[in-house]
């Protein structure tokens, strides 16, 4: 595209310094304004499924993933010692409902909750998450059992609830069926039962997972592996 | 009109749109856990295809409006060929657009989602952007204000795309059992009567998880094209009435 135009050096000075004024004037104005951070702000009240629909415009998918990532984004930060400790987690139980209910297939609301926000060292929550988890699950099981997997690992080793653990294992013994799913998740009460730490659980865990192709995604499967790092730095906390 | 389209810097908008696509999803795979390769694929559809409506869109109604301030349409009009021809070989120039549009957009989805649902979703686009040409160029033609005739067809593609949103909420399990709230029941149910399914076509999910079979397919693509048709003859009925 092309226009007649005068030559830059024919406009006036008056002009330039006009414009190097507003543009200065807008970078200052930017620079000093507080920025709109959400990883201080609290987490705002959950939207519900219909509406987060309704403000999709027929992409629930596209929706759901973004409403995971900015959910993901609420008080966490590099520099921030403990994630998650100051967020409303009966909000970000309402938060993750509305987004599976937005996109049931999509595996990134239980999976972030699994590893993720029932992580925390608040007990309280930790089982709210867990509960959260236990309930979704029935909607789906034979795609939903990683996290509830992992949930009966972290109730037995981090809440020190057997029963709890056992409760998890035999719900998804009883209600997974597709042959995808491997033999130890499907015997995974007497995988609780076992006497081994949390660490060899959950390498056998990721192991099993990796080899029966569970993880299909690379960034899920360096997550898991850096998770797993973590617990090695930390000496396997619940060791036996 | 693929010649106007190239003149009228139509062809570096789509790029812009494709780069910022590209951009967007290097950026989110950063901030992923989990589903990288999903998230990737449904953000960077969403975005194209609400950008490839915008474009054809703004496209059409802009170059109708120049054609009327030109005063090229009277001379159109004078020429001895029907009406109706004129408006319909108008309207075939922005759907091979709109198919170029649909095809240029969907190349980069063949990064995260197999070949079969890229071509189905690219169809699929290629048929809802037949549909907003069609739509922008009878606003155009009868509105003739450039801004209500965008602001038309963007109202009419954004309520046929929230409309079964609508109707959920509408016939929600808490709405109140009243008359009023009957009335206004029926009456979304009436609107949507008279707009195109387009909740229902071009869908991430195809992209994501599996294709649609092909009777439901051909029905939403059949959907479509009828809408096409009642948008072509609304628009060469009130063309034919037009004072030369």
């Amino acid at each position: 595209m092309r226009r007649d135009e005068r030559a830059l050096r024919e406009l006036s000075p008056w002009l330039w310094l006009a414009l190097a004024l507003a543009l200065a004037a807008q970078l200052a104005w930017r620079a000093h304004a507080p920025s709109a951070s959400v990883r201080e702000a609290d987490l705002p009240p959950a939207p519900s499924a219909a509406a987060l629909r309704l403000a999709s415009f027929g992409e629930p998918q596209a929706a759901a993933r973004l409403a995971m990532l900015y959910l993901q984004a609420f008080d966490y930060g590099g520099a921030n010692p403990n994630p998650y400790r100051r967020l409303d987690y009966a909000r970000l139980i309402d938060w993750l409902s509305a987004i599976l209910e937005l996109d049931p297939k999509s595996d990134y609301p239980l999976f972030a909750a699994a590893r993720l926000y029932a992580e925390t060292p608040d007990a309280a929550h930790s089982r709210m998450v867990l509960e959260l988890i236990y309930r979704q699950f029935f909607a789906d099981p034979d795609r939903r059992w990683p996290s509830l997997a992992h949930a009966a690992l972290l109730a037995k080793h981090r809440l020190q609830d057997l029963p709890l653990a056992r409760r998890y294992a035999a719900a998804i013994e009883r209600n997974t069926h597709s042959p995808d799913v491997p033999i130890w998740a499907k015997q995974m009460e007497v995988f609780i039962l076992e006497d081994m730490n949390e660490l060899e659980a959950a390498r056998i865990m990721l192991g099993g997972m990796l080899e029966s192709g569970a993880i299909h995604d690379a960034d899920e499967a360096r997550f898991l592996r850096q998770k797993l790092q973590e617990l090695e730095r930390r000496g396997a906390p619940g060791a036996k | 009109m693929l010649i106007e389209a190239r003149r009228s810097g139509l062809v570096w908008l789509a790029a812009a749109a494709l780069l910022a696509g590209m951009a967007l999803s290097a950026f989110l795979a950063q901030l992923a856990i989990t589903e990288s390769r999903l998230l990737q694929a449904a953000v960077v559809a969403a975005l194209l295809r609400v950008s490839a409506v915008f474009l054809l869109a703004t496209q059409v109604v802009a170059s109708v409006r120049r054609e009327i301030d030109d005063r090229r349409l009277e001379l159109m009009l004078a020429l001895p060929v029907s009406r109706a021809v004129q408006y319909l070989g108008r309207l075939a120039g922005f759907i091979a657009l709109g198919i170029v549009l649909a095809a240029a957009f969907a190349l980069p989805l063949l990064l995260w989602a197999p070949a079969a649902a890229v071509f189905a979703w690219a169809l699929s686009l290629a048929c809802e952007l037949a549909l907003v040409g069609a739509a922008a160029l009878f606003f155009a033609m009868t509105l003739g204000q450039l801004v209500s005739a965008l602001a038309a067809t963007a109202g009419l593609y954004l309520l046929a795309r929230s409309m079964s949103a609508i109707q959920a909420i509408a016939a929600g399990p808490l709405a109140q059992d009243t008359l009023a709230h009957d009335l206004a029941r029926r009456a979304v149910d009436g609107v949507a009567l008279l707009l195109p399914a387009l909740d229902r076509v071009t869908r991430t999910e195809w992209l994501l998880y599996a294709t649609p079979d092909a009777r439901s397919y051909a029905s939403l693509l059949g959907g479509m094209l009828i809408y096409i048709a009642l948008l072509a003859v609304a628009g060469v009925f009130d063309f034919a009435r037009r004072a030369a």
